[in-house]
């Protein structure tokens, strides 16, 4: 070893123990075998199509698709383009996510709160829900709730309803429709005018209590223009809204919207599934609030339901969000197992176009690039908000 | 003074202390933990009743289907079909549970899944036994023995293995052990004896391995497209969890260097993984990753599933492991490179042990999950549990309207048992690992 200890400067090292020659070393290394890999995936992969004839590109998204799919929120037949399937695959994957997020969120936080409980028996019983959602595979549950729960569900002819509005029966759920009449938009406005309202409230009382000290009953006077301002419109317009209500048949239900029983399978396993994830997340974040906390607000003279709302939920809230989002995530991922029961999300729909046009490469890339970009988004908004909620420390 | 002792000696004044009558009954036994934990304010009581009952009606309905009205014994589906029979067909269970367990694994070869299992059971019982000596004996017999035993006995070994894979192994071996001689004799970083011994047992491994490959044992091939039920499962599952610990690791570690190339590849490798459905990466590994590869190669299945369940698996154990490498304070690596221990030395003895430890519910809520993916590899065509306990609904011998909840309701079973005992597992080492001073 070439190590000579000068009396003035450091000690020498041989140059390939010097640890930036190392990392630039090993650094070169990985982008050789990065880019070999990669040329050759690359050659290959041209290889194969050619000899397969498959052309690879875009274009095939204008082509006719010439199969139906079960349930579409935008117009779609036979004779539409590839591409509008992939569409009405990603407008069924967001809503099926965003019904089961909804769902599953309630009933994560009523069972994580049941999970607390000073009942036995409650407890208990939130207990076995978690244990047993949890550990059996999301995919056994959905064909469960498919081709066990739904295929034993009633006939049309007498489906169970809840008054008479929604209706479940071996068809799936029936909901009613809206029908938009003149002027509806202006609700939508209403809406959003009331949304404006209550940001510019709710800064006012802000301030006044800073300044003065006085409270102004914020959520109660909110709630009453989110609803009244929407309400008044409605009325005011003379009721430009109406329902078509679901009327049994006698081989079907008439009218109202169908929801087809792959969608309320996908979203009941996914809802029931993922909630067991979100209670245990809100008992672990509820438990992670000190008692010291709770006890300190006492000692300031706050009232329990105050000391809950201003100084224990939002330190659980801290430790409850992260975990919540990626939940919502895996929700969103997990609607991907439609594809066994055959709901047309995305990757249903696009595993139908890879059949018939034989694209795999530009599928994937598709069904890829759209996850991702859910996942990077969310991701992207955690990092904001953990900044924002940060624990401020000294 | 009379009218005292008097006093004293009345019959009614006790003397002495009166033993301690039990609680009473509204207060202690089960009357009184039910007042307790039951019905302590109305509206608690009310609770209590309410999901009381569901209970109890949730009970009663599964044990209705799964004992009292299930037909246990018959030849064919005739006995689960007619009035009687709204209840689960285990006679359809009974009939197809070879099925189940092996897929369409030979009969008369069942004996070699048989022996991987027990094998394997009698190698990892004691693994997981804390108190139990010989870990580390055991520990090389499970990681490097057993797979190579495992894979000869299901597939049969006689690998044919030409001068082409020869070469190919050659050359990755020389990749490997030219750099460590270059090391030992030019750099002499390594000494150059431990180079030479390092170098000559790395040929003399692989050789070793492939020839036994190759010997034949006079056990019949059995290919992959045969293995399913529950041996496919936990194949796909083992091999998931096996292969996912030390490249998420590795991952780990990559993304905590201070190389921006690594780092970046690091991130890159994980988010994109982490970022989609294990639906999507199946969905590659079979339809894609042949087309990746030069044309004229053929792939089994099997595998094909297994390297996409393993890149998935690594990338979300990659996360998990840096979360215990982040909880590490910055003076244990200080510490470590103040004795001047080298980086894979303090990675190996201080940060990692430290930082596995720590996140031992996190690897394994992170092999429970990928225990359950495995049944996504039923939609890409690989007849595992779930798909196989399907496959009795096509059976004209025994197609039923039970059959599909009978077959769900077991693999349902068989995966919660196995889930449950591993959180339950987790729970046990956490305990048993907790050797910190926090409470």
């Amino acid at each position: 070893m070439s190590v000579t200890t000068g009396v003035d400067g450091p000690p020498k090292v041989a140059f390939f123990n010097d640890p930036k020659v190392r990392a630039i070393g090993i650094q070169a290394i990985l982008i050789a075998v990065l880019l070999f890999f990669g040329w050759q995936i690359i050659q290959n992969t041209l290889a194969n199509l050619e000899k397969a004839n498959i052309a690879s590109g875009w274009g095939f998204l204008d082509t006719a698709a010439g199969f139906d799919l079960s349930f579409t929120l935008i117009p779609y037949s036979e004779s539409s383009t590839y591409g509008r399937a992939i569409t009405v695959g990603i407008l069924n994957t967001i809503l099926v996510a965003f019904c089961g997020i909804i769902t599953a969120t309630i009933i994560g936080f009523l069972v994580g709160v049941m999970r607390l409980s000073k009942n036995w028996l409650v407890s208990k019983v939130a207990e076995i829900y978690i244990e047993v959602m949890r550990n059996v595979p999301l995919l056994i549950q959905m064909f469960i709730w498919y081709k066990v729960v739904l295929a034993a569900l009633p006939s049309p002819r007498s489906a169970w309803s809840i008054a008479d509005t929604i209706f479940l029966s071996n068809r799936g759920i029936t909901i009613p429709k809206f029908i938009w009449g003149d002027g509806a938009w202006m609700i939508a406005v209403a809406v959003i005018a009331a949304i404006i309202g209550i940001v510019i409230l709710s800064k006012w009382a802000h301030k006044r209590q800073e300044a003065t000290g006085e409270q102004f009953p914020v959520f109660l006077t909110s709630l009453g223009i989110l609803i009244g301002l929407p309400l008044l419109t409605y009325l005011a317009l003379g009721s430009p809204v109406e329902f078509e209500f679901p009327e049994q048949g006698n081989f079907n239900l008439r009218g109202g919207v169908g929801l087809v029983p792959e969608f309320a399978a996908l979203y009941f396993a996914l809802s029931i599934y993922t909630a067991a994830f979100i209670a245990e997340i809100v008992r672990s974040g509820i438990l992670a609030v000190n008692k010291g906390q709770t006890e300190a607000s006492y000692a300031l003279g706050l009232r329990p339901g105050p000391a809950l709302r201003l100084v224990v939920i939002p330190q659980a809230m801290r430790v409850i969000i992260p975990p919540l989002a990626s939940q919502y995530l895996n929700l969103t991922k997990n609607s991907s197992l439609a594809v066994a029961i055959g709901f047309p999300e995305l990757v249903a729909a696009g595993g139908t176009v890879m059949n018939q046009s034989g694209q795999a490469v530009e599928i994937i890339a598709i069904w890829m690039a759209v996850y991702l970009t859910i996942s990077l988004l969310t991701s992207a908004f955690m990092n904001w908000f953990n900044n924002r909620m940060k624990l401020v420390e000294r | 003074m009379s009218d005292i002792q008097s006093r004293r000696n009345l019959a009614y004044v006790r003397t002495e202390q009166v033993p301690a009558m039990p609680a009473p009954m509204s207060a202690s036994g089960p009357v009184g933990w039910m007042r307790e934990n039951l019905f302590p304010t109305p509206l608690n009581g009310l609770m209590s009743l309410i999901f009381g009952a569901l209970l109890l009606y949730v009970v009663w309905i599964t044990l209705d289907w799964s004992v009292f009205k299930a037909v246990w014994s018959g030849e064919d589906r005739s006995a689960c079909i007619g009035d009687g029979a709204h209840g689960a067909c285990w006679a359809m269970a009974r009939a197809k549970f070879g099925q189940w367990m092996y897929g369409f694994y030979p009969f008369t070869e069942r004996w070699r899944v048989n022996v991987v299992a027990i094998v394997g059971l009698l190698a990892l019982v004691p693994m997981m036994m804390p108190s139990l000596p010989y870990k580390r004996i055991n520990g090389i017999f499970l990681l490097g023995i057993y797979p190579i035993l495992t894979l000869i006995l299901l597939t049969g070994g006689h690998f044919d293995i030409g001068l082409s894979t020869w070469l190919t192994v050659g050359a990755f071996v020389a990749a490997i052990v030219i750099p460590i001689l270059l090391l030992g004799f030019v750099a002499k970083i390594i000494e150059p004896v431990i180079a030479m011994v390092a170098s000559a047992a790395i040929v003399a491994g692989v050789a070793l391995l492939l020839i036994i490959m190759s010997i034949d044992f006079g056990l019949p091939f059995v290919e992959t497209s045969k293995w399913g039920g529950l041996l496919l499962t936990l194949v796909v599952a083992v091999t998931g969890i096996v292969a996912s610990l030390p490249i998420g690791i590795l991952l780990a570690l990559g993304r905590r260097s201070n190389m921006p190339i690594v780092k970046m590849f690091s991130v890159a490798f994980i988010e994109l993984w982490r970022g989609v459905p294990l639906i999507t990466v199946l969905f590659m590994a079979s339809v894609v990753l042949p087309l990746f590869l030069p044309p004229g190669t053929s792939f089994d299945k099997l595998l094909r599933a297994l390297i996409g369940v393993a890149l998935f698996s690594s990338a979300y154990m990659a996360e998990v492991v840096r979360g215990g490498l982040q909880a590490i304070p910055k003076g244990q690596t200080e510490a470590a490179q103040a004795l001047g221990l080298t980086f894979w030395q303090n990675m190996g003895l201080i940060t990692l042990p430290q930082a596995l430890k720590l996140v031992i519910p996190g690897i394994v809520n992170t092999f429970i999950g990928l225990f359950k993916d495995t049944v996504l590899v039923g939609i890409i065509g690989l007849y595992d549990l779930l798909l196989i306990v399907q496959a009795a609904n096509t059976d004209q011998k025994w197609v039923a309207p039970q059959t599909h909840s009978t077959g769900f309701f077991f693999a349902a079973a068989v995966f919660w048992i196995f889930c449950f005992g591993m959180s339950r597992y987790s729970m046990f080492m956490e305990r048993q690992l907790d050797t910190g001073h926090k409470n």
